[in-house]
């Protein structure tokens, strides 16, 4: 490889790895508050625990301009196309962080309105456990995010389909249902 | 003002209205559907209850009562501070799932009507705009009936459960 620069054969490694380090300590979080969990992710902003001690308080309300969505509360059946939506909209790479049992599971509204956990529309990176997790938790999960981050597997995009019934992911040479990803660490 | 007994005048004036206990300390009432506007209007205007503070929808297949559905209206007075309840038992044929609507007298009715239509699916007859308020367009039945599978889902996404 003749570029210029030196005979070094792992420039692109190099350059995703500055990169991710730079993506990683400056997360733009769009957050999906729709219930009680919202408040405690406003606990988390706030100076108490001071998300920015992880780089991740620019909080943006516009999914355009974020590029890590977090959902804090119950998802009613007449809001998941609104989140789908606003899931699309976002940027390449984005991530996303299910806050609270509402959002991972429907949690113990499991009736007629609400959706059985966003997971059935959108993919998730991580997942909160907890009605509503403490601030500690969540700042727990963006730092596995982080974690997640160096791995590298975030630079790939990862295309996600509904298909009967459940959201499946592209991940290279296969296709495989989001509910299957936890099996397979 | 204090407290006061309205439950004289108003027996008076309607002997046909049936009172019932339940757990509440405030006077309540089963009244016909076709006697509902009447009674509403005079706790209205000569009994000084000037709020329509709530407006439900009951299934009472499983309290073993006939009929099926009942609505239970609650008024409230601001000046008096006190409250009354008035009840209007439904049928459940679809034909005759119906009550005048309330909205006349009371705007505030207007949502409370659409909610338990939508809920329930008891018509309000000459309401001006009877549409569901919380589900969405496209909703089959009726979710707050007791024979509504309680896991049947009717996601707007598809495929989503
Ligand atoms: S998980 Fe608990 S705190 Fe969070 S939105 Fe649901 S009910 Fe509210």
């Amino acid at each position: 490889m003749n570029s210029g620069l030196g005979d070094t054969p792992i420039l692109t490694t190099v350059l995703d790895t500055a990169v991710t380090w730079a993506r990683k300590y400056s997360l733009f979080p769009m957050p999906f508050g729709t219930a009680c969990c919202a408040i405690e992710y406003m606990a988390t902003v706030g100076s108490r625990f001071d998300v920015s001690r992880f780089g991740a308080e620019v909080v943006r309300f516009s999914p355009r301009q974020s590029d890590l969505l977090i959902v804090a509360g119950t998802i009613s059946q007449k809001m998941a196309p609104v989140l789908k939506r606003i899931y699309d909209q976002m940027l390449e790479p984005k991530w996303v962080i299910s806050m609270g049992v509402c959002a991972c599971s429907g949690g113990f509204y499991d009736n007629y309105a609400t959706l059985q956990g966003i997971d059935q529309i959108i993919p998730v990176d991580i997942y909160i456990p907890g009605c509503p997790p403490r601030p500690e938790a969540v700042i727990d999960a963006i730092v596995m995010l982080m974690k997640k981050m160096e791995n590298g597997e975030d630079l790939a995009r990862r295309p996600a389909r509904v298909e009967q019934g459940r959201v499946t992911m592209q991940l290279p040479g296969e296709t495989v249902p989001v509910a299957k990803l936890a099996e397979r660490t | 003002m204090e407290p006061r007994d309205f439950k004289a005048p108003l027996l008076e004036k309607f002997p046909f209205l049936a009172e019932f206990a339940w757990r509440s300390p405030f006077p309540s009432f089963y009244v016909p559907a076709d006697r509902l506007l009447g009674v509403a209007s005079f706790l209205r205007d000569d009994l000084g209850f000037d709020l329509l503070a709530d407006l439900a929808g009951l299934d009472c297949s499983e309290l073993g009562r006939t009929p099926r559905f009942e609505v239970v209206y609650n008024f409230y007075s601001i000046t008096h501070k006190d409250r009354v309840f008035l009840k209007v038992a439904v049928e459940e044929a679809q034909e005759l799932c119906e009550v005048p609507t309330m909205t006349g007298l009371y705007a505030t009715a207007n949502w409370y009507e659409r909610e338990v239509w939508d809920m329930f699916g008891v018509r309000f007859t000459g309401h001006p705009y009877l549409k569901r308020i919380l589900l969405y367009e496209g909703f089959e039945g009726h979710p707050l009936r007791k024979d509504y599978d309680i896991r049947h889902r009717q996601p707007l996404v598809p495929g989503a459960d």
